[in-house]
């Protein structure tokens, strides 16, 4: 309960109603503190490149920004092109239909007389490490990313909207990380992140487990911990009550 | 039909420049036309490796600004006539290239040659996506040794995305030229086997040359392997490579310690399709 967040004794606290002595009695207030996650991104100069990488994310996965309240930070903005340039970068979000709550590293002086104006600018918070995990999309098919090539070093396959697999082997340097789990029909040299969706419902399977690093819903694994007993053989990763665990698959 | 090979390898030091000469000298013994550019603009060596350092006039940035004619700037080999160089610019830098100048150079050469050598510099960076641009087919350049073969393996990503044949919907061939190959230090262990190479590679092998002087010696003759000392093992091995380019089917031999059994003659390795 908010408590501190009024001046005076809380309405659930004060003494019962009493009718004033000027009108009829008005129903109780009744609100609830809420906490919720929102999106900070920060647009950066030249915008054609900025915008033309946002809508390929949107195109990539579509789900990403669907209902989620977005806080836009504006210093970058401010200090490399000037307030002028608020409100193309605002505009521009809004078309493409992200819901801004808020603005960060602007004063308010900077948004008077723009139809921002009324946009907080002050809200409270803290960064949270990733983004968060959108609730699992309500009965969607299921989607994979097929990938039927060896994944070469200094390569990253990303797909959020579901599972990996690829058919081959995937090199030192390379990255794959899914929404999902990830399947490597070959040998996994290098890394393989999992369940950036689905959280810690998420595997990661191999042919041959040779990974520099693997990782499952925030938790991870380098190869100096687990030793040279997988190492070479079919491994599947998994969480189990909190814990990354490795098991030979064969 | 004439062919665009990029030889490429992402690491310096493992033989691009030696490999380049050398396989471009062997395909013109064998009676082709053949043109080898040096892409490696401010650091250029292949020149001296082919032994035309004093004789250059024109490169390839001169060509490529419009400032000299192709012809101008070609340099014929004095031992095999249909050899020629296309030497790079000693005194720029990548930038002065552009992929609308060497597009333009590279199909001016297929007019008049068979075989248009590129010889990539190290690195992943301007000069060395210029030089695989082009190419009908890359020959990797890798050493069996893990930094190497990580690098490579980098290359032959970008062989697949960056090139002209990747962004038309098709794929690059790619084949492995294993170089510095020691067969002492491979028996003991010490340096990664051709298997394992071939494995994270994932590419037919073109050939194996072995770490020999006769390379480091004909590289500072300025005279390619296959002509400077054709019986040594390395001017043979880039012969074989060379007569594989060409479409003829040779068994991959791995090189061995110098006395070597009567078995391992017999079952030789088997060669890129």
């Amino acid at each position: 309960m908010p408590a501190q967040l009024y001046p005076g004794p809380h309405p659930a606290a004060a003494p019962r109603a009493t009718p004033d002595a000027d009108g009829p009695s008005l129903p109780m207030l009744r609100m609830r503190g809420r906490s919720i996650m929102a999106l900070v991104i920060a647009p950066e100069p030249p915008f054609t490149n900025w915008f033309a990488a946002l809508d390929q994310q949107m195109r990539r996965s579509a789900g990403f920004f669907a209902d989620r309240p977005v806080v836009v930070d504006l210093a970058a903005v401010i200090e490399s092109v000037g307030r002028e340039a608020i409100p193309v970068a605002l505009e521009g979000l809004e078309a493409r239909g992200l819901r801004v709550i808020g603005a960060e590293g602007v004063g308010p002086r900077l948004l008077a007389g723009t139809r921002w104006a009324r946009l907080p600018t002050s809200l409270h918070g803290r960064d949270v490490a990733q983004a968060p995990a959108a609730d699992p999309p309500a009965a969607a098919a299921v989607r994979s990313l097929l990938v039927d090539r060896p994944v070469r070093s200094g390569q990253s396959i990303v797909f959020e909207d579901g599972d990996i697999t690829v058919v081959g082997a995937v090199a030192s340097g390379a990255e794959v990380i899914a929404g999902g789990s990830i399947h490597v029909y070959g040998a996994l040299r290098g890394r393989a992140l999992a369940g950036l969706r689905t959280g810690a419902g998420a595997r990661i399977f191999c042919r041959r487990l040779e990974a520099e690093l693997v990782g499952v819903d925030q938790l991870y694994r380098t190869a100096e911990h687990w030793g040279p007993d997988l190492h070479g053989r079919a491994v599947q990763v998994h969480c189990d009550r909190g814990a990354l665990q490795l098991s030979a698959l064969d | 039909m004439p062919k665009v090979v990029v030889v490429t390898s992402g690491k310096g030091g493992v033989g691009k420049t030696t490999s380049s000469a050398s396989l471009g000298a062997a395909l013109a013994q064998e009676g082709h036309k053949v043109v080898v550019i040096d892409f490696d603009v401010g650091l250029r060596n292949l020149d001296l490796v082919m032994g035309a350092e004093r004789r250059v006039v024109f490169d390839l940035v001169n060509v490529v600004q419009g400032d000299a004619k192709l012809p101008q700037a070609l340099i014929r080999d004095k031992r095999v006539e249909t050899l020629y160089l296309l030497p790079a610019s000693q005194t720029r830098d990548k930038d002065a290239l552009t992929e609308e100048g060497v597009g333009r150079v590279i199909d001016d050469l297929r007019e008049s040659f068979d075989w248009i050598i590129c010889d990539s510099p190290a690195g992943i960076e301007k000069g060395a996506t210029l030089a695989m641009r082009f190419a009908d087919l890359a020959v990797v350049v890798t050493n069996p040794e893990v930094s190497s073969v990580r690098d490579s393996d980098r290359i032959i990503g970008m062989l697949d995305s960056k090139t002209l044949h990747a962004e038309n919907g098709g794929r690059l061939e790619k084949q492995l030229l294993l170089t510095r190959y020691d067969p002492a230090r491979a028996a003991r262990g010490e340096m990664m086997k051709v298997e394992d190479v071939l494995e994270i590679l994932a590419i037919p092998l073109l050939g194996i040359v072995a770490e020999s002087p006769d390379v480091l010696t004909a590289s500072n003759v300025g005279c390619p392997v296959t002509l400077h000392n054709p019986g040594s093992p390395a001017a043979r091995a880039y012969r074989d490579a060379a007569r594989r380019l060409l479409g003829e089917t040779i068994a991959v031999d791995e090189p061995q310690q110098e006395r070597r059994g009567f078995m391992s003659r017999l079952f030789g390795r088997k060669a890129a399709a």
